[in-house]
């Protein structure tokens, strides 16, 4: 909310400093979004008269001006066509520097005349766009008087945020009352003198709710003026209401703004002549509409208040008037409206229709129920002092509703929750300057909460007004007890998990990104996902609409853009969450990371190589074994969902109900649909599926070597090629478990030499012997155990 | 006489021919010459067997000492010989040790799960655990457990993601702030509750200053006297190790949350310099959290005694740490996914924050 310092000091008679008032204003809660000081940007601009003007000697568009300043007579060269003798406009002498172009002044020589200073067009001070010609008051204005006095901008403007607590506040009085009880002055009284009014209103108003309801509106006061001249407002208010970022309309207009920015009271004029016959308050009929005052039409329903005439609704309560009935400069007989509008009723209605109006900010957040009488003397004075006119008696309908609340705030309970240290008289003094009336009982006090203020609601709301009158600048800091001397561990498995997997990746040369957790529908789909129930109901975009079912999709499509701007190597992975559908246990915590291009680049010393299936299996397995899982006992079962490649990819299971990821080279189909170019791979696991291992002691088992030599043999097997290889591992292995520590495939052939339906694997074995060295004897033993079990376990036979 | 003097010319000759052998093979030759089967040491050692005892014993020693003597001429010609072998394939052995080293590529970590470690590491060591809620909420504890009603204005600030209603006309939302985990972990837990939620969180709002998808951290501390000197506190405490300054100018400042009263907004002092800030002095002020004490509605619906229990919860925004500290101008930047701001902006693999070591 913005107000001017004249405005403020209308209410609030004080000493303080415009800083002072800022510093204030941020410790009470009225954050201070911006200040604008046009008196301090033009502190150097002063008031000055041209005493002549000629001609420049040698340029036809110059002119030389003898000028008097605030420190005596001046030549400037000045360029402007409205430059002439008795002019009386804005002079900046030099070192000054002009806002509007940048430049600091300096005494020049222009064309072979020197000038010193310049006469300034509005653009040059920022005030306008006005750049025609320099400014001419056409007045006689004392020379030396500041330019932003003579321009009528010596008045600050202070912006403030104002929480949706604080309705009060959304009124140049109740911030001047906050900054009283700050201390900052004295709040100034109202006397505001009632005006009787010498007949009644030939308009009558009534409630006319179903059922006698008079919640939507409690209360209405209305008031018919007579004979008005509506006009141009007076400057005072025109200026007041520019500088708040308003548009003086009329007078009438203008009043109304007026009352609801200086005491958040929003008040609306009827042009009387265009009232059929008697207002009411009613819920507007189905399919009713109106045009409003912004010219726009709004269709209406029956849950939506509006003020109504004989005829047809006229204005929509607490939100906007109509343009049939609204004031022209034409009108001479006028119909005050001073209405209470329930805050909920209001707000729904102005979501709904989509209107926003400084009555609907105020009536939302709930305006003073009990302050329509005030309202509308403070009305009919403005009216009657710059209209004129004749007014009524006031007309009404309802009462004012009863908000009044009583709160008890313990003695102590500033000091236990606040952590300030208040005597009990300072705490009432507090909360009776903020017009909380309080009476002590039992240590504490018995507050009445003023009608402003709906956001009081209990103790710690009271609290909360001493704390912040106090400033929590004053509130001593104490140190949280320590719960360990030495602080505890802290992390769940889960986190712990994130932790290692992350920093385990980064190791494997891949950058972890943070995308977004939504994607496009067809992405979605692509993944396994595009559950109604996972799609935003108002997304920003139709590229973000549902929910991610994979942490693959974000990171294939970041590889495209990377591959786009140049970037053909990429490597990326992700940690975080993915949903699967709209419950808590559907999200998960997975891992994954994708490769693109060359996993070795063209380089002198080594041989290109693509990234391939293999690569996203060995960071699978890394993160996997980082992350605590079992690797040892991990099943690794060829093929993976829909959108890795059906024949180059792979599943990590422990049995087939867990899986705990997969990995292989994306589905070429998906990377098409996805326009990404490959080879691309990846791999995803799941850091919820893997089991919670028993809780380890710190301790190792102690260490199990031999000093005895190893051995080591080759074998390799022709079997059919869709034998796993890892059947054969297994197969080698089991022959002799106690001996056979390592068996380790060292090549793949498949060749017409060998059958077209065959392949060759070879690997080499490591004997460790414990107790003895190994003799031909038992080492061709355990060969031929190996040569048994692969043969029985494979189908296949050793190769010649 | 004669012999002594015939083996003093014999060891001259003898130890002559090794010095001069220029290569391994030529040693052997001498080698062999001497101490060979036939050699010349050996065929006098056959000789003895004709001389008297007496002389026997004599010749064999000064024998076996020559023997001694030309054997270690030898092994030390030969280590002399190896060397000047392998010096002279060394020599021929040469590589440009300026051509480039092969490559590794080295991974990096994202800001935002670097200033993840580093709060934890400070909340972690004040005894707080890391407690975490889903992103898609209902309702409730998005909303209305954080006392804010329907039809509360603040709720059309939060600028809400939406899912569309169930059957029972309830619709979920993804959760606007890290608050709803104060909730979930009252429902679990009994004070003396210390926690930090950090995550993601999500606001239908983006332009150049706002990312639809943002990361907060969410600070709960419960127990029975808990007041707003100890946030102030803690508060100040988090502000000074995060941006790892002795000194942090702050100002607290009054303000509104619907789930917190007394509420403050805390600011702390920052310079501008060529577009870059300072953080912790100056004349200019950054707002970094909301805080305040917790509502006491908010502890009933978390299912607490509001009468005897009594904290304070704060909000902080994780990207918003990291780009004030590490001087990152964008926060949309933060979730492009461009390799050259992730190497750029990212933390080596390794460089885990800790205490001891330093949190940057």
């Amino acid at each position: 909310m913005k107000f001017t310092l004249s405005w403020l000091k209308e209410y609030l008679d004080t000493d303080a400093s415009l800083e002072e008032i800022c510093t204030a204003l941020n410790d009470t809660g009225l954050e201070v979004e911006g200040v604008e000081n046009m008196a301090e940007v033009l502190k150097d601009f002063t008031v000055a008269k041209v005493i002549e003007a000629r001609q420049h000697p040698d340029a036809d568009r110059l002119r030389v001006c003898d000028v008097e300043t605030k420190d005596g007579m001046v030549q400037v060269v000045c360029g402007a066509p409205n430059a002439r003798t008795g002019l009386v406009g804005v002079f900046a002498g030099p070192g000054t520097h002009v806002p509007g172009t940048g430049v600091d002044l300096q005494t020049g020589v222009i064309r072979g005349v020197e000038s010193a200073g310049m006469l300034c067009s509005e653009r040059e001070l920022m005030i306008s766009e006005d750049h025609d010609g320099i400014i001419d008051f056409n007045e006689d204005i004392a020379v030396g008087t500041s330019a932003a006095e003579a321009l009528g901008l010596d008045d600050p403007i202070i912006d403030i945020a104002i929480t949706p607590n604080r309705p009060d506040a959304l009124g140049v009085y109740g911030v001047a009352r906050d900054l009283a009880a700050k201390g900052l002055g004295t709040l100034k009284p109202l006397n505001i003198e009632p005006v009787e009014g010498n007949y009644d209103s030939p308009i009558s108003v009534s409630l006319n709710f179903p059922d006698g309801d008079t919640t939507p509106c409690p209360h209405f006061i209305g008031r018919f003026f007579k004979g008005v001249k509506n006009g141009p407002s007076p400057e005072w208010m025109q200026r007041r209401l520019r500088a708040v970022g308003l548009r003086p309309i009329s007078a009438l207009v203008d009043i109304t703004n007026y009352v609801t920015i200086a005491y958040a009271r929003p008040l609306h004029v009827f042009d009387a002549a265009k009232v059929n016959g008697n207002i009411q308050v009613r819920f507007a009929k189905e399919g009713e509409s109106l045009v409003a005052l912004d010219g726009k039409t709004y269709k209406l329903d029956d849950t939506m208040t509006v003020i109504a005439d004989d005829n047809s609704a006229e204005s929509i309560g607490g939100i906007m008037g109509g343009e049939e009935t609204g004031c022209q400069e034409n009108t001479t007989d006028v119909f005050l409206e001073v209405a209470y509008f329930d805050p909920i009723r209001t707000a729904t209605t102005g979501r709904k229709l989509n209107v926003q109006s400084d009555a609907r900010y105020r009536f939302e957040r709930g305006i003073d129920p009990t302050y329509l009488d005030t309202g509308v003397d403070i009305a009919t004075k403005l009216i009657l002092d710059i209209c004129g006119g004749e007014v009524s008696h006031k007309t009404q309908a309802g009462q004012t509703p009863d908000v009044s609340k009583t709160y008890f705030l313990r003695g102590d309970r500033v000091k236990t929750l606040g952590g300030l240290d208040v005597d009990l008289s300072r705490q009432a003094e507090i909360l009776n300057s903020l017009g909380f009336e309080t009476a002590v009982k039992d240590d504490g006090l018995e507050c009445s909460i003023p009608p402003w203020r709906p956001d009081v609601n209990g103790e710690a709301d009271l609290v909360e007004e001493v704390c912040r009158i106090i400033g929590l600048d004053n509130v001593p800091e104490v140190a949280l007890p320590r719960f360990n001397e030495i602080a505890k561990p802290v992390l769940t498995v889960i986190q712990k998990r994130m932790l290692a997997t992350r920093r385990k990746l980064a190791t494997q040369g891949l950058c972890e990104a943070v995308t977004w957790s939504f994607l496009p529908e067809e992405q979605a789909k692509l993944f396994g996902g595009g559950k109604p129930e996972v799609k935003l109901a108002n997304p920003i975009s139709v590229e973000l609409s549902d929910m991610r079912p994979s942490l693959l999709p974000n990171l294939i499509s970041a590889v495209g853009r990377n591959v786009a701007r140049g970037t053909l190597d990429v490597g990326l992975f992700e940690v975080g969450q993915v949903y699967l559908g709209d419950k808590p246990e559907d999200e998960t915590l997975r891992a994954c990371g994708v490769r693109r291009g060359n996993m070795i680049s063209r380089a002198w010393n080594e041989q290109q190589r693509n990234v391939d299936c293999f690569d996203a299996k060995a960071d699978a397995i890394t993160a996997l074994k980082e992350a605590g899982a079992p690797v040892q006992s991990l099943q690794v079962v060829q093929g993976a969902p829909d959108w890795f490649h059906p024949g180059r990819s792979g599943t990590f299971q422990l049995g087939p109900k867990n899986q705990l990821g997969w990995f292989g080279e994306i589905h070429p189909f998906v990377l098409e649909k996805m326009g990404v170019k490959g080879p691309l791979v990846g791999f995803e696991i799941v850091l919820n599926n893997i089991p919670t291992g028993k809780q380890k002691s710190a301790a190792r088992p102690a260490l199990n070597v031999s000093d005895l030599m190893s051995v080591k043999r080759d074998f390799a097997f022709v079997v059919s090629k869709d034998t796993p290889a890892e059947k054969i591992e297994k197969a080698a292995k089991g022959a002799d478990k106690s001996l056979i520590t390592d068996v380790s495939i060292f090549d793949v052939f498949m060749g017409d030499s060998i059958g077209a339906d065959n392949k060759s694997i070879a690997f080499e074995i490591t004997l460790q012997p414990k107790a003895k060295t190994l003799t031909d004897e038992d080492i061709e033993a355990v060969c031929a155990k190996v040569i048994n079990k692969v043969e029985k376990a494979t189908g296949g036979s050793l190769r010649g | 006489m004669t012999e002594t003097l015939d083996l003093e010319k014999l060891e001259q000759d003898l130890i002559a021919q090794v010095d001069q052998a220029s290569n391994e093979q030529a040693l052997e030759e001498v080698r062999i010459g001497a101490l060979g089967k036939k050699g010349t040491i050996s065929a006098m050692m056959k000789g003895m067997g004709k001389l008297d005892p007496e002389q026997r014993k004599s010749t064999g020693q000064a024998l076996n000492a020559l023997k001694a003597r030309v054997s270690q001429a030898i092994a030390t010609q030969k280590e002399v010989l190896k060397k000047q072998a392998m010096d002279l394939r060394l020599a021929t052995e040469h590589v440009d040790v300026t051509l480039p080293a092969r490559k590794r590529s080295e991974g990096t970590i994202h800001p935002v799960s670097q200033v993840w470690e580093e709060v934890v590491q400070i909340f972690g060591d004040l005894g707080f655990s890391v407690a975490e809620g889903p992103h898609i909420e209902s309702d409730w504890y998005n909303f209305g457990a954080l006392n804010i009603p329907d039809e509360h204005p603040a709720r059309q600030e939060h600028d809400t993601f939406y899912f569309n209603p169930d059957k029972d006309g309830s619709r979920k939302v993804l959760r606007t702030h890290t608050s709803p985990v104060q909730i979930r972990t009252m429902e679990t837990n009994q004070p003396p509750i210390r926690i930090i939620a950090p995550g993601r969180t999500f606001r239908c709002d983006s332009d150049q200053t706002h990312t639809p998808m943002f990361h907060q951290v969410e600070g709960l501390v419960l127990d029975s006297d808990i007041h707003l000197g100890h946030l102030k506190w803690t508060l100040t405490e988090f502000c000074k190790a995060i941006f790892e300054l002795d000194d942090v100018k702050m100002r607290f400042r009054s303000s509104h949350f619907p789930f917190t009263e007394p509420s403050m907004e805390i600011d702390i002092g920052c310079t501008w310099e060529n577009g870059q800030v300072k953080i912790g002095e100056g004349d200019d002020w950054l707002e970094i959290l909301g805080s305040g004490m917790v509502h006491p509605n908010v502890i009933r619906a978390g299912g607490l005694d509001p009468d005897k229990v009594q904290g304070f919860a704060f909000g902080v925004g994780i990207d918003r740490i990291a780009m004030l500290k590490y001087g990152i101008p964008d926060l949309r930047a933060f979730f492009e996914s461009d390799l050259r701001w992730l190497r750029h902006y990212g933390f080596s693999a390794l460089n885990v924050p800790n205490l001891a070591g330093g949190l940057s």
